[in-house]
């Protein structure tokens, strides 16, 4: 039997060597499913509420035509919902530019009671870059005036 | 590929082809910025602050693909031993940290109009932070094991297992908008696909395209650099032997 060449035993080595490196990091990453995400959506935070008072997040999108500004002028209340469950939201303070209705919010503060009361937002942003001029068109309008335009 | 074990051949390479990097890279990166900042419309919801992407997203780009490229010199020096592999992935360090350092920067920046913070600590922008901590603790090591080599050690080896065990955060910083809530957005371009308008897409390819001719500019240079500065220090302990 002839030995084996140096040049293949470091090879094989080394993917040994990146497979366990692989399975550690993709194990890591599943213990930290769980922790390492920054905000709770309304349906966690209905199915295991996190204790009152406690510090939290929680992120969603804010629903259509719920804000609602309180007669103090500063006091907004509003809410948030991922599709299958929503939370009552209370603010007082300057809203980000970015936060509107049906755009995603990431609140920080605590929950009193049903409501959560929001002491930060922060607006997220999604994916999707679309110039101001065709927010409203339909895709062919939109198509039809880039046609136009080239 | 083994052509190239000879560094007087790649020397000779890297004259020529550095140049023919840089200026179309420059060109193109300028023409594109100045196309994104001047041309484009503004966005739907962000305004004018959308022109960050232009510079943002080239840099974030290539601060990853700086480890990746350390990544894949390190498997070739450790496999193959190829004498160039070690110079490769440590030219590519200085310039990787940089533009992570450039993608942090113009992310905070962005982020404060945006989302309304300079900072916050979720997958994505943590994961990245630790990007630019593995780059620096790379280059740390390098130039350590630099030092070793010339005294006659092993320590290059230890940089390469580095390099390697470092790359375990790139596909983590690229899916960690998948499987963490993160403040951060999903990734607009995936496999062929981009929810980003063509109006935006094209100056930000053509960005990609001119950093990435500048980082392989910047590359050559800095391996040059570094055989150079071996073939001093092999010059003055001749002189010092003799």
């Amino acid at each position: 039997m002839s030995a084996i060449k140096p040049k293949h035993q470091r090879l094989v080595l080394l993917v040994v060597a990146l497979a366990v490196l692989i399975g550690a990091g993709l194990l890591a990453a599943y213990a930290l499913s769980t922790q390492a995400s920054y905000f709770y959506v309304p349906s966690d935070l209905v199915a295991k509420p996190p204790e009152q008072g406690r510090a939290v997040r929680l992120g969603g999108m804010v629903e259509r035509g719920s804000i609602k500004t309180m007669p103090d002028g500063v006091t907004i209340n509003f809410m948030v919902g991922d599709g299958k469950a929503r939370v009552p939201v209370r603010f007082r303070g300057i809203t980000p530019e970015l936060f509107v209705e049906g755009s995603g919010v990431v609140a920080e503060g605590r929950m009193e009671g049903p409501t959560f009361v929001a002491d930060n937002l922060l607006a997220k942003h999604d994916e999707k870059y679309v110039p101001r001029e065709m927010k409203d068109m339909s895709k062919a309008q939109a198509k039809a005036v880039i046609a136009e335009t080239k | 590929m083994h052509g190239f074990a000879n560094p007087a051949r790649f020397l000779r390479m890297a004259r020529w082809l550095m140049p023919l990097l840089l200026v179309p890279g420059l060109v193109l990166a300028f023409g594109a910025l100045a196309w994104g900042v001047l041309v484009v419309p503004a966005d739907r919801l962000m305004g004018d602050t959308v022109r960050i992407l232009f510079i943002h997203v080239p840099c974030v780009w290539l601060g990853m693909a700086g480890w990746s490229m350390i990544a894949i010199s390190s498997v070739i020096e450790l496999v193959w031993r190829h004498p160039l592999a070690s110079i490769a992935a440590r030219a590519a360090a200085v310039p990787g940290a940089v533009f992570t350092a450039l993608g942090l920067a113009t992310g905070s920046i962005w982020g404060r109009p945006t989302w309304g913070t300079w900072w916050v600590w979720d997958g994505r922008l943590t994961s990245f932070l630790i990007l630019l901590f593995l780059y620096l603790g790379y280059i740390a090591l390098a130039s350590a094991a630099q030092r070793d080599m010339a005294a006659g050690g092993g320590a290059s080896r230890v940089t390469a297992i580095f390099g390697l065990v470092g790359a375990v955060n790139i596909p983590i910083i690229n899916r960690s908008v998948v499987w963490w809530n993160s403040l951060h957005q999903p990734p607009s371009i995936t496999m062929g696909k981009s929810s980003i308008d063509g109006t935006f897409l094209w100056p930000l390819l053509i960005a990609a395209i001119g950093f990435s001719l500048i980082f392989g500019g910047v590359v050559l240079a800095r391996m040059r650099m570094l055989l150079a500065d071996i073939q001093a220090e092999a010059r003055l302990r001749r002189k010092a032997m003799g």
